[in-house]
């Protein structure tokens, strides 16, 4: 009874996560250009969308600044919460852990804002004219990455015991190797978490996008936000329902084949 | 004593050189809009605005101080449960509560006005059963809702991740010590998924402080949030002092208030 | 870890191999050129061109690809970027550290542009096509010379309502003041058009340089606040479509993209006045392909790639050659090319100097805290 209560709860949950996805699905059926009258059945969008050029690099571009911000990100965060965990000066400490949400506290327009103003000025004493580009943009990907990253790992560490790892030292083990055999398997589930976390923002992110992106390097979020002065397409729709139910089977497949080795591995 | 590694000690220098770089030199950026005029020169001018924004700093923090509670309340138990299901499932399900997020923000959010509207799909609904409509769209709480929905991810991970590590025999030998289930949530799980609730608690409260979007287009424009007021300081009246010091002022109250949560949660770690 | 690594990669790659799939198949990306003016003596160079989202042919549901095109005609690269509003067009440009070889801005902002002598002049030797362009449109405040700019789309403000949802069709803004429509009232959610509305209503010049203007107006703001539904920009197109609101103020090209879709709505062009925009192709101070800037504009202008930029974006044309086109899907349409006697008194916008655009920023923000 009481397992059913939880599962609802489960359910009703993902059913809000889910139902504007489920009206997005919908949409990129329509006939019609608009996003909110049905107007009929139509695979249209679907096709209007794989003949678009421009969107499909907007996609291509989107995907490589995602992965490649989040696994430096990752790399960058792990390595440095890691260091926060064993620092011993609490100042230090202290002052590490405020700098860390700054990229948080700060209204995306201002983080955005204010990297443009340091990369112009890094760009002028280099004698650059152009100074924003890709490499700007990534950089400043990184950087709104970063606290999610530390966020997810730092909890995990101070959950880990701190003995395990001497233990393993005094039983032989070269402080690298105490290191990787005891503390990193125990911060794993922070590293996934929070890379996953820093692929999922930067995937959507416009705003600091805008500010520091080149002028021949566009992703799909800023794309869309551009089309606000007039409407958003259901082309668009149509894409995201795409990503959406590709991810959607690819996960699901992925869940059955792993609870049946699971499984088999109870069984043997 | 944690003995500390030659790698330990150099783990931290790429993070630090990044940041003093691309942190803390944009943060001075900030600062130095926040006290000068248009022409550069030192200026207070900007900070004596900011009494007019009190009502509209008031209004965000009440609203997303609101929002994260909610969120709080309503991952815990999620958190609580998904750590129960098999490896499998929990893998999947973490997945699930990210990948909404993935889609992008414009769409989600007119896709909940299709919902929420007058003439939406709720509304409909409640037709059906010859219900009065209701109004949505526009309201404080439609601004809240925009709040927990886009945020809550980044409260369920972390206490998951926390709560997935809680041993299994501390929560026997809590039981068999004759604790019943309310007692043994309060003295073993609540404390020891504390370090998870402080991380969401920081990643859903301080970015819904000063979130724009979502909130703005479900609250029909009618709620000014901090995040819309700075917003519109940078970009459409392109005052980037005015903009500046005001989210200096938005970072120290957040700061504040994070100190004082960190503390009541009993991890000092943060202070300036 | 791997067992995540490897569903994530599973993930990526099969959304990198979705975005592989686009080849540009099928689309109508060629015109010819009758009169032999473009060249390919700058084939393998690249221009970068800055425009809003959506305001371009861009070959789909059949037009032309307008880009493509020039790429074929020309040989040369178009990198192709989007902003949503001028003002954000303007920091970028500000900033120095981007390089766009032609904006297309509006009018006030052009005006800022020139002020901050942020545009060079166009060589209008090498951009024949400029005779399309209507007398009407030549020489605009903005650039009285008619140096820097050549315009690409016009438009005009007007209130789009719901007949099922009036009483009688409205033909003066007073009608966004009806208390019979309270909360079935939308407004622009920037203060400049909202403004506009309150001055045309008042009788007040909408490029006031006088705060107590500005004042009145704010005024007459606040009195519509307790019966406004909500302040919307593009979400505009979801609540008219859906019959969600009666009354709306927008442009008029979109409302023919709200009417097909909607058909219980109609559009009036208030008689108090209304606002009058044009946005035109500008080239920045600090272009680095000038001569294939010249040859985009005079490209954008060719009867042929006019016409189809006109039947996509729906806004009116400037350019008499698709104007006076039979074959232009929206030829004589009544609500973007209204009869001389039908035409509605119309101002622009003019770049306001900074004492005053700070004056009623700070207006709108107390018009919005006293909404709450």
């Amino acid at each position: 009874m009481k397992k059913a209560l939880g599962n609802v709860f489960i359910w009703i949950i993902y059913l809000i996560l889910y139902a504007p996805l489920l009206v997005m699905v919908f949409f990129s059926f329509n006939e019609g250009r608009s996003t909110s009258v049905f107007s009929g059945f139509s695979l249209k969008w679907y096709a209007e969308l794989f003949a678009s050029r421009d969107t499909m690099t907007a996609l291509q571009n989107t995907l490589v600044l995602a992965i490649s911000s989040a696994v430096i990100a990752t790399v960058l965060g792990t390595a440095a919460a890691m260091y926060m965990y064993y620092l011993r000066n609490k100042a230090w400490k202290a002052t590490m852990k405020t700098v860390t949400n700054i990229p948080m506290m700060n209204p995306e327009i201002v983080t955005g804002v204010s990297m443009m103003l340091l990369f112009v000025f890094i760009g002028r004493m280099l004698g650059a004219d152009n100074s924003l580009s890709f490499g700007t943009l990534l950089i400043a990907h990184v950087t709104f990455n970063l606290p999610y990253v530390i966020l997810n790992v730092l909890p995990k560490l101070n959950q880990t015991d701190p003995h395990l790892a001497e233990a393993a030292q005094d039983l032989g083990s070269t402080p690298m190797q105490a290191f990787v055999k005891v503390v990193m398997p125990a911060v794993i589930p922070g590293v996934i978490s929070g890379f996953l976390m820093s692929f999922t923002m930067s995937l959507d992110d416009f705003v600091i996008s805008y500010y520091t992106t080149g002028s021949d390097f566009q992703t799909l979020p800023l794309k869309i936000f551009a089309m606000t002065k007039k409407t958003v397409k259901p082309d668009m729709y149509a894409l995201s329902s795409l990503i959406f139910i590709t991810v959607l089977i690819l996960l699901l497949i992925i869940n059955i084949s792993q609870i049946r080795q699971e499984k088999k591995n109870a069984s043997k | 004593m944690k003995k500390r590694s030659f790698a330990q000690r150099i783990a931290g220098a790429p993070y630090i050189l990044w940041a003093a770089l691309f942190i803390v030199i944009p943060m001075a950026i900030v600062v130095y809009y926040a006290f000068t005029d248009a022409d550069g020169n030192f200026s207070f001018a900007n900070i004596r605005q900011l009494a007019d924004y009190k009502e509209t700093f008031l209004i965000s923090f009440e609203y997303s101080f609101i929002a994260t509670i909610i969120t709080l309340v309503i991952s815990y138990p999620f958190a609580y449960l998904m750590s129960k299901k098999s490896a499998a499932s929990q893998r999947i399900m973490m997945m699930l509560v990210m990948l909404p997020m993935w889609m992008n923000l414009l769409i989600r959010t007119y896709s909940w006005m299709n919902i929420l509207e007058r003439n939406g799909i709720i509304n409909n609904l409640l037709g059906l059963f010859g219900a009065e409509p209701l109004k949505m769209i526009g309201t404080p709480g439609a601004v809240i809702f925009g709040m927990i929905y886009n945020y809550i991810p980044y409260m369920i991970i972390p206490i998951y991740n926390v709560m997935s590590k809680i041993d299994k025999s501390l929560l026997e030998s809590a039981e068999d010590l004759g604790s019943n289930g309310l007692s043994k949530l309060r003295r073993v799980i609540l404390p020891l998924s504390m370090p998870g609730v402080i991380s969401g608690f920081t990643m859903v409260f301080v970015p819904s402080v000063s979130t724009f979007y979502i909130s703005q287009k479900l609250g029909g424009g009618k709620v000014m949030l901090i995040g819309d007021a700075i917003e519109r300081q940078m970009q459409t009246s392109y005052n980037y002092n005015l903009g500046a010091s005001l989210s200096l002022v938005l970072m120290i109250v957040i700061l504040i208030s994070m100190i004082v949560v960190n503390r009541f949660a009993g991890d000092d770690d943060l202070l300036i | 870890m791997k067992k995540f690594v490897s569903v994530f990669l599973i993930l990526v790659i099969s959304l990198s191999a979705l975005s592989l799939t686009g080849c540009g198949g099928g689309r109508v990306s060629e015109i010819t050129d009758p009169t032999g003016t473009y060249t390919r003596d700058l084939e393998g160079t690249t221009i970068n061109v800055f425009n809003w989202g959506e305001y371009i042919s861009d070959g789909s549901e059949g037009s032309l690809d307008v880009n493509a095109a020039f790429e074929a005609l020309t040989g040369i690269k178009v990198n192709y970027m989007n902003f949503e509003s001028n003002e954000a067009m303007y920091s970028k440009l500000k900033s120095g550290a981007v390089s766009y070889d032609i904006v297309i801005p509006s009018d006030y902002m052009i005006a800022r542009l020139l002020e901050e002598d942020m545009l060079q002049p166009l060589d209008f030797s090498k951009i024949d096509n400029f005779h399309y362009i209507a007398d009407e449109y030549k020489n605009l405040y903005f650039d009285p010379d008619n140096a820097y700019s050549v315009p690409y789309n016009v438009g005009m403000v007007g209130l789009i309502y719901n007949t099922t949802m009036v009483e009688e069709a409205p033909t003066s803004w007073n009608a966004m003041w009806d208390s019979r429509y309270a909360d079935d009232i939308l407004t622009f959610n920037n203060p400049r058009d909202t403004f506009a509305i309150a001055q045309f209503l008042l009788g007040i010049d909408i490029n006031s340089t006088d705060t107590a203007d500005w004042d009145k107006a704010a005024e007459k703001l606040k009195e519509q606040n307790p019966l406004l539904q909500a302040r919307v920009m593009d979400e505009v197109f979801n609540k008219m479509e859906g019959g969600n609101a009666a009354l709306a103020p927008y442009y008029a090209g979109d409302y023919l993209t709200m009417a097909d879709n909607n058909p219980d709505l109609a559009f009036v062009y208030p008689e108090e006045g209304t606002n009058i925009f044009v946005d035109a192709a500008c080239v920045p101070a600090n272009a680095q392909n000038y001569d294939a800037a010249m040859m985009y504009i005079n490209f954008l202008l060719e009867p042929e790639v006019a016409l189809a930029n006109a039947e996509y974006i729906c806004y009116a044309s400037p350019n008499t050659a698709v104007v006076e086109n039979p074959d232009y899907a929206l030829y004589q349409n009544e609500i973007l090319y209204p009869a001389e006697e039908d035409k509605p008194k119309t101002e622009y916008f003019h770049n306001m100097e900074e004492s005053i655009r700070t004056y009623y920023e700070k207006l709108w923000e107390e018009i919005l805290l006293a909404d709450e």
